[in-house]
């Protein structure tokens, strides 16, 4: 089985926000609420750089391990999701996420968050593959059907890259020795504890 | 010759230098490995400019999560297994040995009153909310070890969905209450002299005989300190929780969390051993919130000042000698 990753090579992203618009279609996400984000740094200063960034799906997932209902699981191809029948929406999740991905479709009201919402990796969730609630629920399961996330599908300069690590590392290695540069991996440090040479 | 090749070689470096650090980082130098490890050593967060209104989504990369799970999974739970079940068992093991601690003089029938309906009224409004907010917050700890695997996922989620609800809406009781608690009883619990004498005497429990003592002695001036400050710091962190993002970033509610959680299992234990001493580890302890009436034995050995000033004011009612009164 595939060990599914997310890797943004930020000397590519040019901030379009596609995939942003993308994930929101796909999976008819309310408003409110971002599976994925682009976030400039250095914004205007030598080193800027844009990075796509959405749940990791970490390995050894702090989400998981502090959920007080335990209502995530982790997929074969080690894609983190969550049950939101039993999710409880205590925030927890989004203290111990690096990543900021979790997100509540209420905030503010005497801690009634809502049931917890975050990227599937387009793997939808505990219900049957590719079911109406499913969907309502969690959205397409693009997985189910042998197709990657969207937004890595999509992305016009191709900075996204979604599918196996070990694959797009190489690909990520083998840009940064044809141009000879790269800013590296963003996350893979904090949510699967590598590095890929930037 | 040898000189005709320094001039080349300088010539060449002179041409292939600036074309390197022109190809080289055409952009800036930075690198997400370095600053992870950067952020993860100094608990920083790597935040940047987005395009959406929700401010929070503008942080890249928060390590320090790591740093709250581990309290959350692993301090957090020690301390608290360690202050509760250890409190239970000094408790346990306290009653063993000592056993109840009795009215030496017997009980004489005739009583005082200890606190009126408000004191009492506002006593259990506190104590009520404290034991549902105390049982629902250590179930998100301890919920998904010890009874999770009893009860199954969904009966699981459905109780702490509703102790989620129970422990917001009751923080409201308890804060009012823990307010009055401070405006009725403030003026009582003012540390004095007569506290170090009992605290040299071992008080009252753990002690022989009653050091003198006026309206509340100096274990009672203790929890009643334990629970107004340890109250307050508990409202404030929890209402900082309760209202998300509302003055609030990340890393403040992982602070507020770790206070309120911390805070919370050490009132818990303090607490545990205020049951105790008010309900089976003391004769006639618990009418003074019960019936608001205590006898005037009772009240002669535990707060003798206090009873005397008491009983000048007013003489103590029931007949003497008579046999207690039910309580009602
Ligand atoms: S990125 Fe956040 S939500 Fe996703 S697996 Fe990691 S900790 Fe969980
Ligand atoms: S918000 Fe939901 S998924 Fe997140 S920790 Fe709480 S119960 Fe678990």
């Amino acid at each position: 089985m595939a060990r599914m990753k997310f890797l943004c090579d930020a000397d590519r992203c040019i901030e379009c926000n596609a995939c942003v618009t993308a994930c929101k279609n796909e999976h008819e996400v309310p408003w409110g609420i971002n599976r994925r984000r682009v976030v400039t740094i250095n914004d205007g200063k030598p080193g800027e750089r844009s990075i796509s960034m959405a749940c990791m799906h970490c390995t050894d997932a702090p989400c998981a391990a502090v959920c007080p209902v335990s209502c995530f699981y982790t997929t074969a191809d080690a894609i983190v999701l969550h049950d939101k029948d039993l999710c409880i929406g205590c925030g927890y999740c989004f203290f111990a996420c690096p990543f900021g991905a979790p997100q509540y479709p209420r905030v503010g009201n005497f801690g009634g968050r809502g049931k917890m919402d975050k990227c599937t990796y387009c793997a939808g969730g505990p219900q049957e593959d590719n079911s109406r609630v499913e969907y309502t629920q969690y959205g397409a399961n693009r997985i189910a059907e042998g197709k990657l996330p969207l937004c890595a599908e999509m992305c016009s300069t191709k900075a996204l890259l979604a599918g196996d690590g070990d694959m797009i590392a190489t690909i990520y290695r083998e840009r940064v020795s044809k141009r000879g540069y790269g800013s590296g991996a963003w996350g893979w440090r904090t949510a699967y504890r590598m590095t890929v040479g930037g | 010759m040898r000189a005709l090749r320094y001039l080349l070689l300088a010539l060449a470096l002179g041409i292939t230098v600036p074309a390197l650090a022109q190809q080289g980082t055409p952009r800036g130098v930075v690198s997400a490995e370095e600053l992870e490890a950067a952020a993860l050593r100094q608990g920083g967060i790597i935040a940047g400019r987005h395009t959406i209104p929700d401010a929070a989504q503008a942080n890249l990369i928060q390590p320090e999560g790591k740093a709250w799970r581990d309290f959350h999974n692993v301090t957090l739970a020690w301390v608290g297994g360690i202050a509760v079940l250890g409190m239970l068992g000094v408790l346990i093991m306290f009653y063993m040995m000592r056993g109840k601690v009795m009215v030496h003089g017997g009980m004489s029938g005739r009583t005082i009153t200890r606190f009126n309906l408000l004191e009492r009224a506002n006593h259990w409004m506190v104590a009520g909310s404290f034991i549902v907010l105390g049982l629902t917050g250590l179930n998100l700890t301890f919920g998904r070890h010890i009874l999770l695997p009893v009860v199954g996922p969904y009966t699981f989620t459905a109780i702490s969905e509703w102790g989620k609800i129970a422990h917001n809406y009751l923080s409201f009781p308890f804060t009012l209450g823990i307010v009055v608690m401070l405006l009725l009883w403030a003026k009582d619990n003012i540390p004095g002299r007569l506290d170090i004498e009992w605290f040299k005497k071992g008080g009252g429990l753990v002690g022989k005989g009653h050091p003198d003592s006026k309206r509340f002695n100096a274990g009672q001036k203790m929890i009643f300190w334990i629970t107004v400050l340890g109250g307050a710091a508990v409202a404030v962190s929890g209402y900082l929780l309760i209202f998300p993002f509302m003055g609030t970033d990340v890393s403040d509610m992982q602070l507020a969390h770790i206070i309120h959680a911390l805070v919370s299992v050490l009132m818990i234990a303090a607490i545990l051993g205020h049951i105790y001493i008010g309900s089976v580890g003391m004769q006639g302890a618990f009418d003074a919130m019960g019936s608001g009436q205590v006898d005037v034995n009772w009240a002669k050995e535990h707060h003798n000042l206090w009873t005397a000033e008491q009983l000048a004011k007013r003489p103590a009612s029931g007949a003497p000698g008579a046999q207690a009164k039910p309580a009602e």
